[in-house]
């Protein structure tokens, strides 16, 4: 179990002040000259050297993205970083946190990757619906302004640095990093085709960095205990430490930060007092928010919640936004919301995503009465198939892998509802 | 020059292409639906997935993944098979399937595709979406139940046309195309739209109901509502040309027309001249040709006589009539109507010699006495193109809505004289230096002070001309290289009094000063021409002919007759090869192949299809001043010319679109 003294997020719960007074006593804005001043690709290395990964879903290595902006703007144009704080994902809410009670760690993580990655200015995108978390958001960032933290010559480093933080209007799909340049842009939230990608052409058409708020959050607290410190934590590959989101029916649903490769049991356990019913009442944990597939209870026990662990029990870590269910669920009914979220949140582009969402929720639905046939099983199935990486943007994927999941351990299940409700027919014949 | 392999085809393709383009280079065919040659790509149909290595592994939307050295592209194999009949299960889903139904029919790339790529019934048994028709103006129809997001409408009407007003409403399943706040498009391509559309979403609205593609009889032709010479494609049933669709000619027009040019086709068989008219005690009496003949004979014109060619004939007309003139001892021709008079001694300095398909290089162009959004839609596109590119505009004349932004520098062509110094330098700066003078400042006389500007600023230079003069009428430069043109313009022609007058489709000439002339008018429109004529004769439009025209560039294109002309009505050349029977002269041609080649014998340019060689720009004067406000020619788009004002549906256009009267759909 992590041990307080190695807690980066320590004021998670909002017992001191966000304020920029409180966050310095807790140790952010500590002299961030002397990290600035160990130049770009030092904080680029001590990044890559602490294997830290994105912290957004996907995983990708900070540290490697960071490297791929330009070190010298050729032809002018400024380089931008674009922090993705619309948290939309359902199950996630780590970011939430993080601006509700830290935003100063956002706000010093952003100059101190915005220089490593040579950017003029962050643009922090927050979603639309965080409306009291973007009063804090602007209040600190005002307040770091006031500071000489950022804007010219920040924190007296000699460096120019700006942060803009820019509310969204509530689409989940602005949480994909070229829909969110898109959206900053004004236009309406589309992803765009890659390549090019965000570090040669992004927003305005410079080169951009899309990093979520944790992995912004984080590097500060790298920079200043080390690389060797971060990776001292989780297996290989599962550096770290993470913010976890346990919701759903475990006894004290919470969000904390953990070690990576943390048994799942052992989280539970520690952080949240068990499963409601104990573990023998667990049916289905989905292990990173709405997104990846579920994994049946059986399964998940000692799953090591990392990246890899989550993948190899057929799932992913995405957002380590755990969401647990008990017997009581009804799974497909789960699932089914799970479709129509998805089919509400579809941007309409590309045709697949557009067109399959719809006709998943719908065949979703019916199977959850039973009012199906078996083979419409199988149909789903292809569906999700049709549906799965033959989009524009992961969304397509999301909205698939839920169902796929479902259908992979769960077919009894909607098999025995399909047989029930013919057997009902049948008798009111 | 990337070398890769597509299906084991081994290829080298030019640098920046795209992975659909080499798999086109390799002889394969890709079937896509928002990919477009001239639109953006957006890559969001989903159609044109291939296998490509190395790559993730999963199938790629090749219009929008460019092609690279040592790519394997495989668009053959069962995974890319599986992949793109899946997505167009996703799209007949939610599609009507309509077909018997849709105008599309028969030419419908959904059609063609599902029959590749379809499965044999369909596995969706949910409700179909339905999506309310939005009302985008006279000349588009929607049904927008059958739209399937390609979003090359929306593209077109923001990259091409250059007006945001086709776009996307909400998201997801429940996106709909419509335009802004469900008012018409408003602008002289929208029509273009339809081609784009690869389903039945957008058709033509006046021609709905009327025709399968398989029944009509295609013509190759050569627009004449406007200077450019557009490229089209003339499709008849029977006697009737119903719809007119553009050619693909990347240097005219790559593959627009404008609305006019689309849409005046109605116009063809309403207020058709189709019978001899004499005028008896000034009331228009019904006669014979023959009756016409020997009035005719009985003016005994001798040389006294005059011919004045309107803006839609062809060049064999002009010719067939200046051999009658000539037969006769007169050289009066005259085509420029509305009475400018211009030097036409070196045809170079009243030609657009940038040509279209230059002018997107110029990088600074000014632009005088022209609207050419409506004078020519199809040079305005391409402007705008410059634009995209760097170019830098500058305006004379009352200020319009460009589609390329720009500066407007005054109303009156004396700012020529003293051009602000930012405007000087740019020009003079500019690598490719472009002057394009437009009818309002040609009838001002501003062609000396033009040609002055351009040779202070070398429009002229290794590879590149940038002086031009943009006419509107289509017959202006077949005209000018027949001689159709007086020192004096038409007031030679009134002050030489001329016993006979033959105005061939001349409509706005203003005739009150040929009063003492017996007027024959040889056209095809009840028109202003023959309201004023003493004897008409009915001709033939220009479905109804062969003929050659001469486009603004200098671009000498042919057209093929699509129809006959209707009633008693001739083509044009047999009426006037008949009046030098009556009139007793020879003109040394009896059919049309021998007028052909007398023309072309006279002007050898008119024989070669492509640009006519005009030789070097004159020396300018340099004290060449202009001066005078530019008031532009045309008044309303629509209803430039008799075809086009007798057209319902452009006078529908005019009504609603320039006049904004309101249309109730009736009853609907």
């Amino acid at each position: 179990m992590l041990e307080d003294r190695d807690r980066i997020f320590t004021n998670l719960y909002g017992y001191q002040p966000w304020n920029l007074a409180a966050a310095r006593a807790r140790g952010d804005w500590d002299n961030t000259k002397d990290i600035l001043a160990k130049g770009q690709d030092a904080i680029i290395q001590e990044i890559k050297d602490s294997a830290l990964r994105g912290r957004g879903g996907a995983g990708f290595p900070t540290g490697m993205k960071w490297s791929f902006m330009p070190k010298e703007s050729k032809d002018g144009r400024p380089s931008f970083l674009v922090i993705n704080a619309d948290e939309s994902e359902p199950g996630s809410c780590k970011d939430r946190e993080i601006i509700r009670h830290d935003p100063h760690k956002l706000i010093e993580g952003a100059l101190v990757a915005g220089f490593a990655m040579r950017a003029r200015a962050a643009y922090i995108y927050i979603r639309g619906e965080y409306i009291r978390e973007a009063e804090t958001m602007f209040a600190a960032v005002a307040e770091a302004y006031a500071a000489g933290l950022i804007g010219r010559n920040a924190c007296g480093s000699g460096y120019d640095f700006d942060v803009f933080v820019h509310r969204g209007a509530g689409a989940y799909i602005c949480g994909e990093e070229t829909a969110m340049i898109e959206s900053l842009e004004g236009k309406k939230g589309q992803p765009r085709l890659k390549p090019p990608f965000p570090a040669g052409a992004g927003l305005y058409g410079c080169p951009t960095t899309v990093n979520n708020v944790e992995s912004i959050a984080v590097a500060p607290t790298i920079m200043r205990r080390g690389a060797g410190w971060f990776a001292s934590f989780g297996r290989d590959n599962n550096k770290g430490t993470k913010l976890f989101q346990i919701s759903g029916h475990v006894e004290k649903p919470c969000v904390v930060e953990e070690a990576m490769s943390i048994p799942f049991r052992e989280l539970i356990e520690k952080h949240c007092g068990g499963i409601r019913g104990g573990w023998d009442n667990l049916l289905a944990v989905i292990p990173g928010g709405s997104s990846v597939p579920l994994v049946p209870g059986d399964q998940c026990m000692d799953m090591p919640m990392d990246f890899d662990g989550c993948k190899e029990a057929g799932s992913g870590l995405g957002t380590a936004a755990v969401i647990v269910m008990d017997k009581s669920t009804d799974i497909v009914r789960a699932i089914s919301r799970l479709s129509h979220f998805y089919m509400h949140e579809s941007c309409g582009q590309c045709t697949p995503c557009r067109e399959g969402t719809g006709w998943m929720y719908r065949v979703m639905e019916r199977l959850r009465s039973g009012d199906a046939d078996v083979s419409e099983i199988d149909l789903l199935w292809d569906v999700t198939k049709q549906v799965e990486g033959h989009t524009i943007c992961a969304l397509g994927d999301a909205a698939a892998w839920p169902i796929q999941g479902l259908i992979r351990h769960f077919r009894p299940e909607l098999e025995r509802r399909i047989a029930e409700n013919g057997a009902m027919r049948e008798a009111a014949e | 020059m990337p070398k890769l392999t597509v299906d084991g085809i081994e290829l080298e393709v030019p640098q920046g292409a795209t992975v659909l383009q080499a798999c086109e280079l390799a002889g394969k065919e890709i079937p896509r639906f928002c990919y477009h040659e001239r639109l953006s790509i957006a890559g969001n149909c989903r159609m044109c997935l291939v296998e490509v290595a190395p790559g993730p592994p999963k199938p790629q939307a090749s219009c929008a993944l460019p092609a690279a050295e040592g790519q394997v592209i495989r668009t053959d194999s069962a995974m890319v098979k599986k992949a793109r009949e899946g997505v167009m299960e996703f799209l007949l889903i939610n599609h009507p399937l309509d077909c018997p139904i849709c105008d599309q029919g028969g030419e419908c790339d959904l059609q063609d595709q599902s029959v590749a790529y379809g499965r044999g019934s369909s596995r969706y048994h949910e409700h179909k979406r339905a999506v309310t028709e939005k009302y985008m103006g006279p000349l588009i129809k929607t049904t927008m139940t059958r739209c399937i997001h390609c979003t090359r409408c929306v593209r077109f009407s923001e990259e091409v046309a250059g007006v945001d007003e086709i776009g996307a409403l909400y998201r997801g399943e429940n996106t709909q195309i419509t335009t802004y706040l469900e008012r018409a498009a408003f602008h002289e391509m929208s029509a273009n739209v339809i081609d784009l559309c690869p389903v039945g979403a957008l058709t033509s609205r006046p021609y709905a109901f009327e025709a399968r593609p398989w029944e009509l009889k295609k013509t190759l032709g050569i627009d004449v509502s406007d200077a450019c010479g557009a490229n089209i494609r003339l499709d008849s049933r029977g006697r009737e040309v119903l719809r007119i669709l553009p050619r693909v000619n990347d240097d005219v027009n790559e593959e627009w027309i404008s609305d006019k040019a689309r849409y005046q086709v109605d116009g063809l068989t309403r207020r058709r001249l189709d019978a001899v008219w004499l005028r008896r005690d000034g009331k228009l009496e019904k006669a014979s040709w023959d009756e016409a003949f020997k009035a005719i004979a009985r003016v005994k014109p001798g040389a006294s006589i005059a011919a004045v060619a309107g803006d839609m004939v062809d060049c064999e007309t002009m010719f067939a009539a200046k051999a009658l003139l000539g037969a006769l001892g007169s050289t009066l021709l005259e085509g420029r109507q509305t009475g400018m008079d211009y030097d036409t001694s070196n045809l170079a300095a009243v030609n657009f010699n940038s040509t279209f398909a230059g002018i997107e290089t110029a990088d600074a162009i000014l632009i005088v006495g022209s609207q050419v959004r409506t004078e020519a839609p199809l040079v305005n596109v391409r402007l705008r193109k410059a634009v995209k590119r760097g170019a830098k505009v500058f305006l004379v004349g009352p200020e319009w809505e460009t589609t390329f932004g720009g500066e407007f520098l005054g109303e009156n062509l004396s700012v020529l004289n003293a051009l602000p110094a930012h405007v000087n330098e740019a020009m003079a700066k500019a690598e490719r230096p472009t002057i394009i003078v437009g009818g309002g400042a040609i009838a001002k006389g501003a062609i000396p002070a033009a040609l002055a500007l351009g040779e202070t600023w070398k429009v002229v230079r290794e590879g590149w001309n940038g002086f031009n003069a943009l006419h509107l009428a289509a017959a202006r430069m077949g005209g000018l290289m027949l001689g159709f043109a007086q020192d004096g313009g038409i007031a030679d022609l009134v002050a030489a009094k001329p016993k006979l007058l033959l105005s061939l489709g001349a409509d706005e000439v203003d005739y009150a000063k040929f009063a003492d002339s017996i007027v024959v008018y040889i056209g095809h429109h009840g028109d202003k021409g023959a309201h004023a004529a003493d004897i008409i004769l009915p001709a033939a439009a220009f479905s109804e002919k062969a003929g050659t025209y001469v486009n603004t560039e200098g671009r000498v294109q042919m057209a093929d007759k699509a129809v006959f002309a209707p009633g008693d009505a001739r083509e044009d050349w047999t009426i006037l090869r008949a009046l030098a029977d009556a009139l007793g002269v020879n003109v040394n041609f009896d059919s049309f192949e021998e007028l052909r080649e007398r023309m072309i014998t006279a002007v050898p340019a008119l024989g070669v299809e492509g640009l006519a060689d005009y030789g070097k720009l004159p020396k300018a004067k340099k004290s060449a001043k202009a001066d005078g406000v530019i008031g532009y020619p045309i008044r309303d788009f629509y209803l430039t010319n008799p075809i086009a004002r007798a057209s319902a549906t452009m006078q529908r256009c005019s009504a609603e679109l320039l006049h904004g009267q309101d249309f109730a759909e009736a009853a609907e």
